[in-house]
């Protein structure tokens, strides 16, 4: 029940937040802090059970799920689980929530009603993709979240709002069908093989596949994760979504929006086709990712739009999850996650920052800023302490993420982790350039935009604070991760070739299994 | 002839008898109100006589009429859906100088035709069903008499039109003078019998004639040429009805002459012909609406390349196949009524409401219209909590079961190209328009047309969200 809410609170402070805006156009903004606010509460329940080691005592990784027939003659369920990671995408999702609120505070002022109508729904979409475990769910929730992104960017954005929001939205919708293909496709091999017709997710990992149609499918599953993610031939729609759109959308998009692929690699890609994916794919995934690293920091430093900028620094280092994902080992995986949540606070809090720029000074290129330090030395401060974050600096989250996928992947391939490390160099390299170009040097221009105001420092502390204990302590987010990431290595090295599926198992152990069989690290060599 | 032998065709009769309750009416005191509540009651009281009739289901009327679950389940479709086309038309033909009321006799006409279409089993049957709906639909393009438009549109149709009567009426006779049957049954079991090697050229050309004049009627890829024309020209709650109504009924005949599956057995050659059409109908339909800037030439493609994707799950062919046709039907009818029925609240007979341009702003103006445009746009496209994402999750469904993977592939790639110019209506519906003077508060809607259009977006939604129970009905219709 406590999953329900999760996606019901959203949706529902949406609509108030649409009705109230037209009465009041400053109503919707408090209606949105609430609402999250309020979502808090069932998520700091699970906290709770997790910390409270609420994993063993409830018999499976699953700290809470949600199960309602659905369509019912389809074998459709609208059901909903939680591990810890999703738990942890979950709390990212509601966190970087109300951080685009509160970036959108002054820059929203037209039809904020349904600006934040959009807003919350987008993390109502968010927050179901991360906790759907029926594909026919999940594949819901994925289209679900686009619409309102959509009209975030053609409504509030910039100048080529309407060519980036459509470009957005073709590149996702027609990657999303192929997947939707997939998942039919795994349904009725499934369906055909045990006789159960279901979308269940734990049902389908036990899945046999041929090895032909395990990387058709696999090809349908990752072409949407890997729009999304996104991997290099396929990234142009997002420096334009990202720069186009308004702060709050450029925070979710790069915080959010971009996860939601990682997360399908983890919890899709290989675990439902382990094979196809690490033997047929890794090291073209892997080549890619590479590229994606170092054309993405290469991008980066050819921009003069700041906005742009930021936007192909998430272009690199997405690459790494990339990366990590398909070295799919304890390391790489840990690395994975922690890689997720800190490029979602240190991206999230460079595209508020460039977000507040751009109020001040109405323009975003870095020609025409410079030697801005002095006039807004807190603002600066903040600036530099996440482009070293994001530059992977000893100290902050990012370092620690990129690290350990760098440790992890030198198991599997040694070429592909030395040429990711050089991509850490160009971080460096396009991390300093937006210090140099737009905070030293002289100002030239005489600017004197005001410095962060009390709400954006307060927003900005929260994520600094964040990215802080995050390179500083991360056990809490490696534990809490680690046995969900256990049980996904494991679900992959038992090839479900060699095991007959097993479709009679009852319902009431649904999700129960996974545990059933010895907990071992068992990580590809 | 008893009267209880009367009762399969009860329906038919009432609504039959509404039309001529409106003549009389119009004949001894106009009045545009009393012919709308006359055609609606006679609707309505056709589809609450249909329970009763399904209890008996099936039964047959003389040789020409088979009355099963099927076809009541879409002669229910058919007479909701006239329904909807009635009270759109009110608020428009109240602009409307000339008579009103003999609009109402046509579409009940046709709405009796179309049912007659859905019901028959015999070719004769089938031609006469077919006369009674194009020839109410022909006066009805041309309703508004007094302008260029519509007249225009109602030539071409007419022509076209009677042209495809003509090829059905030939292949017909192709077909007798080979099977000696004219009954849907024996057709169709020798179909079922033949063997590939038996099939006679002469039985072949009468099939493929009689797909010309089916597929004219569905208006799909090579047959669609008078489509966006009659769409633009024909008053817009004429073409809502000629979009759903006309094509559901042609629909519902295609599923009893050659069910599906009927294609693979003795018939290859009719199997590859409805695959290219509907290849061809997904790939034009959504390269041609591309370049169009007229709402209703958008729609008249985005229906096309519907039939396509309709077309596609009906190859798949077995029970679920007609599920899937069926749901997707019932999306489709939902959806595409709505979106001209936002056309016809906006629109008079003077002056049609259907630029690309009119509708930019629109949100700003009216935001509850054109976020009602908006759904049903997700909803033609295919989008997530609309009714159009339930039918296409049906229709996908249906043909990856039979692995129709390259038709398949094809409707994915095709239908995201045919996202991108329902956006564009939406985005012309959102954009700022920086130089609108201000008019104040626009003129108030027609109260029958936003009610319709309000029950549409609900059931859009509902739909959309909870698909069983209609499916549920479907499969026990049909099963």
């Amino acid at each position: 029940m406590i999953l329900a809410w999760m996606i019901a609170i959203p949706t529902a402070g949406g609509l108030l937040a649409w009705l109230l805006g037209r009465r009041q156009a400053g109503w919707p903004r408090w209606v949105a802090l609430a609402t999250l606010a309020v979502d808090l509460i069932p998520l700091l329940i699970l906290v709770n059970r997790s910390l409270a080691g609420g994993v063993a005592a409830s018999g499976g990784p699953w700290l809470a799920s949600f199960d309602l027939p659905w369509i019912p003659a389809l074998g459709i369920r609208f059901f909903l689980a939680a591990d810890g990671l999703s738990l942890i995408m979950v709390l990212m999702t509601v966190f970087l929530g109300i951080m685009a609120v509160a970036s959108g505070w002054t820059e929203i002022q037209d039809r904020t009603g349904f600006f934040y109508f959009n807003l919350l729904w987008v993390l109502a979409g968010i927050s179901g993709v991360f906790l759907a475990l029926d594909l026919f769910l999940f594949y819901f929730f994925w289209e679900m979240m686009l619409v309102p992104m959509y009209f975030i960017i053609i409504i509030w954005g910039h100048e080529r709002r309407v060519y980036a929001a459509i470009k957005f939205f073709l590149f996702t919708q027609i990657s999303g069908l192929l997947m939707f293909v997939a998942i039919l496709g795994l349904y009725f091999v499934h369906g055909r093989a045990t006789g159960q017709y279901t979308f269940d997710y734990l049902q389908l990992l036990d899945t046999s596949l041929s090895p032909a149609a395990a990387r058709w499918l696999m090809l349908g599953f990752l072409a949407a994760f890997a729009v999304k993610l996104p991997v290099v031939p396929l990234h142009t729609w997002l420096p334009d979504a990202h720069t186009e759109a308004p702060t709050p959308g450029s925070v979710i998009l790069a915080g959010l929006l971009l996860k939601t692929g990682a997360y399908g690699l983890l919890r899709f890609v290989v675990p439902l086709f382990p094979t196809a994916a690490l033997d047929f794919v890794a090291p073209t995934a892997m080549g890619l990712a590479v590229v994606s690293i170092l054309y993405g920091a290469l991008l980066a430093f050819a921009q003069t739009d700041l906005k742009r900028l930021v936007a192909y620094t998430s272009v690199s280092h997405m690459g790494f999850v990339l990366l990590g994902v398909f070295a799919w080992n304890r390391l790489a995986l840990q690395g994975v996650v922690m890689q997720i949540v800190c490029h979602a606070v240190s991206t999230g809090a460079l595209f508020m920052l460039v977000g507040s720029l751009q109020e001040r000074l109405h323009t975003r290129d870095l020609n025409r800023m410079g030697g801005l330090w002095s006039a807004v030395p807190r603002m600066s401060a903040v600036t530099m302490v996440f482009a070293l974050a994001s530059l992977g600096l000893p100290g902050l989250g990012n370092f620690i993420g990129e690290f350990l996928v760098l440790c992890g992947t030198y198991h599997t391939n040694v070429t592909a982790t030395v040429l990711a490390a050089v991509g850490l160099v160009g971080a460096s390299v396009y991390a300093l350039w937006i210090m140099q170009r737009a905070f030293h040097g002289p100002n030239r221009l005489g600017l004197k935009p005001a410095d962060l105001d009390g709400r954006e420092t307060v927003a900005m502390t929260a994520m600094i604070i964040v990215i802080v204990w995050l390179g500083l302590y991360p056990q809490p987010v490696l534990d809490t991760a680690r046995l969900p990431l256990q049980h996904l290595q494991q679900v992959t090295t038992q090839a479900p070739l060699s095991t007959p599926a097993t479709a009679t198992r009852p319902a009431s152990t649904r999700g129960s299994f996974l545990v059933t069989s010895v907990v071992q690290e068992r990580g590809r060599p | 002839m008893k009267f209880a032998d009367l009762i399969p065709i009860l329906p038919m009769i009432i609504v039959g008898v509404s039309a001529v309750g409106v003549m009389l009416q119009a004949a001894l005191h106009r009045s545009h109100k009393t012919a709308v509540i006359l055609s609606v009651a006679g609707l309505v009281l056709a589809v609450a006589t249909l329970p009763a009739v399904s209890q008996n289901a099936p039964l047959r009327f003389t040789s020409l009429l088979l009355i099963d679950r099927f076809a009541i389940l879409y002669s229910g479709l058919l007479f909701v859906a006239s329904v909807a086309a009635v009270l759109l038309s009110y608020g428009y033909l109240q602009q409307f100088d000339g008579n009103r009321e003999e609009y109402y006799i046509l579409l009940l006409l046709a709405a009796a035709g179309a049912t007659v279409l859905a019901g028959s089993d015999h070719f004769a049957a089938f031609f006469l069903g077919l006369e009674i709906l194009s020839v109410s639909l022909y006066a009805l393009v041309a309703y508004p008499h007094l302008t260029e438009g519509h007249i225009e549109a109602g030539v071409k149709y007419i022509i076209l039109a009677a042209v495809s009567s003509a090829f059905v009426l030939f292949g017909m006779a192709l077909i007798y003078a080979t099977s000696g049957t004219m009954t849907f049954d024996q057709f169709g079991a020798l179909l079922h019998r033949l063997r590939p090697e038996e099939v006679n050229m002469v039985m072949l050309t009468g099939a493929g004639l009689l797909v010309v004049g089916i597929g004219f009627k569905l208006a799909i890829v090579p047959f669609h040429l008078w489509t966006p024309d009659v769409y633009q020209g024909a008053p817009a709650p004429v073409t809502g009805f000629i979009a759903t109504v006309s094509k559901g009924a042609v629909l519902a005949l295609l599923i009893r002459i050659f069910p599906p599956g009927a294609m693979h057995a003795g018939g290859g050659p009719l199997y590859t012909a409805i695959a290219s059409i509907a290849v061809a109908s997904m790939i034009a339909g959504n390269l041609l609406a591309l370049l169009q800037n007229n709402v209703k030439r958008i729609l008249a493609y985005s229906s096309i390349a519907h039939l396509g994707y309709i077309l596609t799950a009906y190859l798949a062919g077995g029970p679920a196949a007609v599920t899937a046709v069926t749901f997707y039907l019932i999306a489709y009818f939902v959806t595409t009524l709505g979106a001209f029925g936002v056309v016809t609240v906006l629109s008079g007979p003077q002056q049609e409401t259907d630029n690309l341009d009119d509708y930019r702003g629109l949100f700003r103006r009216r935001p509850w219209l054109a976020g009602t445009f908006t759904a049903m746009l997700l909803s033609l496209a295919g989008i997530p909590l609309t009714v159009g994402f339930m039918g296409k999750f049906y229709l996908v469904l249906a043909a990856v079961g039979s692995a129709l993977w390259t038709l398949v592939i094809i409707l994915v790639v095709t239908s995201t190209i045919g996202l991108y110019y329902y956006l564009r209506i939406i985005v012309a519906m959102f954009v700022r328009q920086p130089n609108t003077k201000d008019t104040g508060p626009p003129a108030p809607l027609s109260l029958t047309g936003t009610l319709t259009l309000a029950a549409l977006t609900v059931l859009l939604l509902w739909l959309g969200v909870v698909p069983a129970p209609v499916v549920n009905l479907i499969q026990s219709m049909i099963g």
